[in-house]
């Protein structure tokens, strides 16, 4: 219970617990209800309480007097396990679940809104995905997107490798969306998978008949039972339903704050597009030269050690070179600069920049302009920050450049190594060729 | 069925048992939506994008969705959305979340709250309904409560104010594309409040009084006018009926009739209930293809169905044969109700048994189907022709309320119609579809804030009307226009500065600006200060009285003030010496008539000057002017 102070006192003083059915008489009137929790931040001086007709309400407490009407259960939820039999014709599809809830189960008594987060949960709220595939689920964190941490990446990681090493066809995680590109990235360099790997989540929440979640998880599905065996990102192509895009895990972006096709495909065009369940491969995509990898019969291999000690920077006018010096003197293992334009920050950066590379720091330079590639050839600071041993992310999105680098450095702690790493495409996430149809499409 | 006519005639409603409540939805006139900054208007732009929507019904803790929610999801519909770059947000789509609660909206529903003496809360919470028609992007309505336990006296007695709520309003039904309906969202998100009495009221004409003093109060603060901007819904029970909401009640004086048809309905319903369950009457849970037996039919829209590879389905209804075809309301019969179920299922209609032989369907063939149903005299049939899953559904739905038939009359909401009349438009709601809404912050209301506006309360209209017929000496049909038209304040405001009698000014703002606006004039342009400058011009005699309503439609037409229109249409009074000049002018060219005549030219010479000077003098002036001069001539 998050009532305290005075509030606390008031319902103690009838020994009334949330859930409990209350009158409240006050100077003019009298209120009766069911008394809810109150939000952790909100004063001590009301009560909340949910009316007959449904509706909630602050009282204040002030010269009230207090009325306990009933004791109310404790409300159970118990719901009865779900029965699903396999279906012989239909794939295994997992679903890995890290939180962030694409689906969600309302308690309309109290006004509840609780996260579906088990299988059974899953599919309890979106049956129609059992249309699809013999879904199975396994919830393996339970937090919001933005606590996410390389250690997670590498649980989750490892989660999936375990499912599709036990037969599954497809696997799909639910994530939250804030961060999803980090992981989408993340999982991108640490698995070389056999089958497709899908993330997915929801802009709207799920308990909201509007939310995207359903039309997101049954791309995901359909993906995950794609040609496609490649870590991807699965969420609204549009502002309509029901078309999802398919995107690469390394060159995706969450670029708006809040509409659903808030993923976009940056500096390339999304793999495929999902309507209905139907996947159609983006016809731009030049088949022989295997634009995307191939579904095959192999065993997950991980390569899963990361080195988190990596900071992301930003460029800006008035940035101080004490900054990058912070970094090098805490024992940072590797620095991505999101630079301006082509690549650069201010030349007074310079020395800090030289610092930490003559430390044995690898320092990676991509664009804050997100579209486009870095290119320090053309102006005098890029050319000095190149000659301070500054690698170039070439076309590689800041947060994908960071998560390699997090990765790379994981892999090899030979500094030349690193930058040949940095600048090889590994997992699409870098593309040599530029076009009109890369920019904000 | 003469007789149940007379009965209801002599309609005893205590004896009945009849509960009246209502409850009226009102838009605000705020500057911005409830949770986003766009303007309340309504617009018949071309919408700039359109978006495609599905709506699911989310689950309840014990798996049980609401049975309302469930119905429409059955229909699977798909919605479109017509979206404007200027006039709607992302907030309306739902694509962003809603913006902190519009704070002049929270004060208007308070100014509302304490004229009809509420209670006002502690502490406002936004609240979700679920709500999947499609009207709310979202799948749910915001709403909130704001007060209760408030009343109003009528002369029928009091009546208990139980809530009233501060919501957004939905979206507009545009219309319906390849089953998918449209909606535009420009209306989606206009503050409403809503009001609700409790259900005590217990005459019909009761109903009409309290919606109007309700009325009466909106009025009195800044809300919008006009067609659409206030709906009614009517809560009508008989002890032995059920509750039934009917929505879209339009025309106040049609309320007393909406009551008394309603009441009809469900005596009529009771009645074949009685007589459902004297002839142990029993509704076989089964449906036929009966398409085989009518393919050679003449019915068109039997044969249509069938070419187009839909099915012809019937249903058994044991002991229904005759009841089908009562009349429950005027010109409305039990068959017509069953019809309303079956056609939310997307059929066109039903045929029964009690209309056969009809619409192309023989005496033959409905032996054919009676025979293979094995229909007994006092069972009947229904059938539905459509596409075979539309056609299934909408018998599933009949069956459905014709079980309920035989047990009781069932709760409904229903759709007012205009011929005071209703048609079902879906079950009442359970309660159980609310639950918070986390994305906005609760707003305290503070009683300090809530005492100064309890202090600064408007005037009724009623009392408006009364006080300036009384100060400014207005027939009672001007100051009831000034009222009604909502000109009383910039009334009051001119007279405040303008020392013109009363009844020019009131005239001017009661029925001048009416007509221009009628003949299509930018009205808008007329603020009380370019009123006031107008006035001010026939105040100091500049201009004539008879020449406002020509000044005004120069400024509604670019002029830019009134002394500017006055001048350029030739309006500006002439001085004494120049009216003489002109009359001297007429006298010189008429001199010869004027020998003839002697005073006797007057009349003709009268009328000369005015149609010169017209507008530009006072027609006393030229009189005295004339007459002086006809007289030393
Ligand atoms: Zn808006």
């Amino acid at each position: 219970m998050s009532y305290r102070g005075a509030s606390k006192q008031f319902l103690d003083s009838q020994n009334v617990s949330i859930g409990d059915k209350i009158r409240i008489t006050k100077k003019d009137v009298f209120y009766e209800g069911m008394v809810l929790d109150r939000a952790e931040d909100a004063d001590d001086e009301h009560v909340v309480l949910k009316m007959a007709s449904g509706y909630n309400m602050g009282v204040n407490i002030t010269d009230s007097r207090i009325e306990l009407l009933e004791k109310g259960e404790k409300p159970e939820i118990e719901l009865p396990p779900v029965d699903v039999e396999r279906d012989n014709h239909k794939k295994d599809i997992s679903i890995i679940s890290t939180g962030g809830t694409v689906a969600s189960i309302i308690d309309y008594k109290t006004g509840a809104v609780h996260p579906a987060f088990t299988a059974d949960d899953l599919l309890r709220a979106t049956p129609e995905l059992l249309e699809h595939a013999n879904v199975r689920g396994e919830a393996i964190l339970n937090i919001l997107s933005e606590n996410m941490k390389p250690e997670y990446w590498v649980k989750t990681a490892r989660s999936i490798a375990d499912e599709i090493n036990n037969g599954a066809y497809g696997v799909v995680v639910a994530h939250g969306t804030d961060t999803m590109h980090y992981t989408s990235a993340a999982l991108s360099f640490i698995m070389d998978t056999p089958v497709p790997v899908v993330l997915t989540g929801a802009q709207r929440s799920s308990d909201r008949p509007s939310s995207d979640a359903f039309w997101n998880l049954m791309g995901s599905i359909a993906a995950a039972k794609s040609d496609v065996a490649e870590v991807t990102v699965c969420m609204h192509a549009e502002e309509d339903d029901p078309a999802c895009y398919l995107h690469r895990g390394t060159k995706v972006r969450k670029m708006h704050t809040s509409r659903r096709d808030t993923f976009r495909s940056i500096n390339t065009e999304p793999i495929a597009r999902i309507q209905n369940g139907n996947l159609k491969l983006n016809k731009n995509m030049d088949y022989k030269k295997r634009d995307y990898k191939r579904r095959e019969e192999s065993e997950v291999v991980l390569h899963d050690d990361l080195e988190s000690k990596v900071a992301l920077v930003k460029s800006y006018p008035g940035i101080s070179a004490e900054i990058l010096d912070l970094y090098v003197d805490r024992g940072y293992r590797g620095i991505v600069i999101e630079g301006t334009g082509l690549g650069h920050c201010p030349d007074y950066l310079i020395p800090a920049v030289s610092r930490a590379t003559d430390s044995g720091i690898p320092v990676v330079m991509a664009s804050q302009c997100l579209y486009g590639k870095v290119n320090m050839n053309v102006y005098s600071t890029g050319r000095e920050l190149l000659s301070a041993g500054v690698i170039s992310a070439l076309d590689m999105l800041p947060e994908t450049a960071y998560v390699k680098l997090v990765w790379t450095l994981g892999q090899t702690d030979n500094n030349e190594e690193v930058k040949k790493i940095m600048q090889t495409n590994l997992k699409g996430e870098i593309e040599s060729r530029s076009s009109k149809k890369f920019f904000l499409i | 069925m003469h007789l149940i006519i007379a009965t209801v005639i002599l309609m005893d409603y205590e004896e009945l048992g009849l509960k009246i409540g209502l409850e009226i939805h009102q838009q605000l006139n705020t500057d911005e939506k409830l949770f986003c900054p766009c303007p309340c208007e309504l617009t018949d732009k071309k919408p700039d994008y359109k978006v495609l929507r599905n709506l699911r019904p989310t689950q309840s803790e014990l798996g049980k969705i609401d049975r309302a929610a469930f119905e429409e999801s059955r229909r699977k519909l798909q919605f479109i959305y017509e979206a404007y770059k200027d006039e709607t947000c992302l907030v309306e789509l739902d694509e962003e979340p809603p913006h902190p609660l519009n704070r002049e909206a929270l004060k208007l529903s308070l100014i509302i709250a304490s004229l009809l003496n509420m209670n006002v809360v502690d502490e406002f919470h936004t609240m979700r309904k679920q709500v999947i028609d499609g009207s709310n992007t979202g799948g749910f309505q915001r709403t909130g409560l704001v007060a209760t336990a408030g009343y109003m006296d009528t002369e029928y007695g009091r009546v208990s104010i139980e809530n009233l709520c501060l919501e957004e309003d939905a979206a507009r039904r545009i219309g319906q594309k390849k089953g998918k309906v449209v909606f535009r969202l420009d209306r989606l998100g206009i503050p409403l409040v809503e009001i609700t009495t409790d259900p005590s009221m217990k005459h019909p004409q009761q109903v009409k009084e309290v919606a109007y003093q309700i009325g009466q109060v909106l009025r009195s603060t800044k809300v919008k006018r006009g067609l659409g901007t206030i709906r009614q819904d009517l809560n009508i029970s008989i002890r032995d009926g059920a509750r039934v909401e009917l929505k879209g009640v339009q025309d106040l004086d049609l309320m007393p009739n909406m009551v008394e048809n309603e009441v009809k309905r469900q005596i009529n319903l009771v009645g074949i209930m009685k007589e459902l369950q004297s002839r142990n009457a029993n509704v076989v849970d089964e449906i036929y293809d009966v398409g085989e037996l009518l393919k050679d039919t003449e019915s068109k829209i039997i044969s249509k169905a069938i070419l187009e590879g839909g099915s012809v389905l019937a249903i058994k209804l044991e002991g229904f044969s005759g009841l089908i075809g009562r009349e429950v309301q005027p010109g409305r019969r039990f068959g017509t109700e069953l019809a309303g179920y079956a056609k939310k299922m997307g059929v066109s209609g039903l045929f029964h048994t009690d209309e056969l032989p009809a619409y192309g369907v023989t005496q033959q063939e409905v032996d054919a189907v009676s025979k293979f149903l094995k229909l007994d005299e006092n069972d009947a049939f229904i059938l539905v022709a459509d596409e075979g899953e539309k056609a299934r559904n909408a018998l599933l739905e009949v069956l459905r309320r014709a079980k309920t038939a035989i047990k009781e009359v069932p709760e409904e909401t229903r759709k007012a119609t205009d011929d005071a009349n209703s048609e079902y438009l879906r079950p009442l709601p359970t309660a159980s579809r609310m639950y918070v809404e986390t994305d906005i912050p609760t707003a305290k209301i503070s009683r300090a804030y809530l005492k100064r506006i309890q202090e600064n309360l408007p005037e009724l209209p009623d009392e408006k009307q009364a006080r300036i017929i009384q100060e400014y000496s207005l027939s009672e049909d001007l100051a009831h226009q000034l009222v009604r038209r909502n000109r009383a304040a910039e009334f009051e405001e001119i007279m405040g500065s303008s020392g013109l009698d009363s009844t020019t000014v009131a005239s001017t703002m009661a029925y001048t600006l009416k007509e221009l606006k009628r003949d299509g004039k930018a009205i808008s342009k007329l603020t009380v200060d370019c009123l006031k400058e107008t006035f001010n011009l026939v105040e100091e005699g500049k201009i004539t009285k008879e020449a406002v309503q020509e000044v005004l439609v120069g400024v509604c037409d670019g002029k830019s003030s009134p002394e500017d229109a006055a001048r350029d249409l030739n309006l500006i009074m002439l001085s004494e010496e120049e009216v003489e000049s002109v009359i001297e002018g007429i006298i010189s060219s008429n001199s010869e008539m004027i020998e003839e005549r002697g005073m006797g030219a007057m009349g003709a010479l009268m009328g000369k000057a005015m149609a010169k000077l017209k507008g530009k003098a006072d027609g006393k002036l030229v009189n005295k002017l004339l007459r002086n001069k006809l007289q030393n001539k």
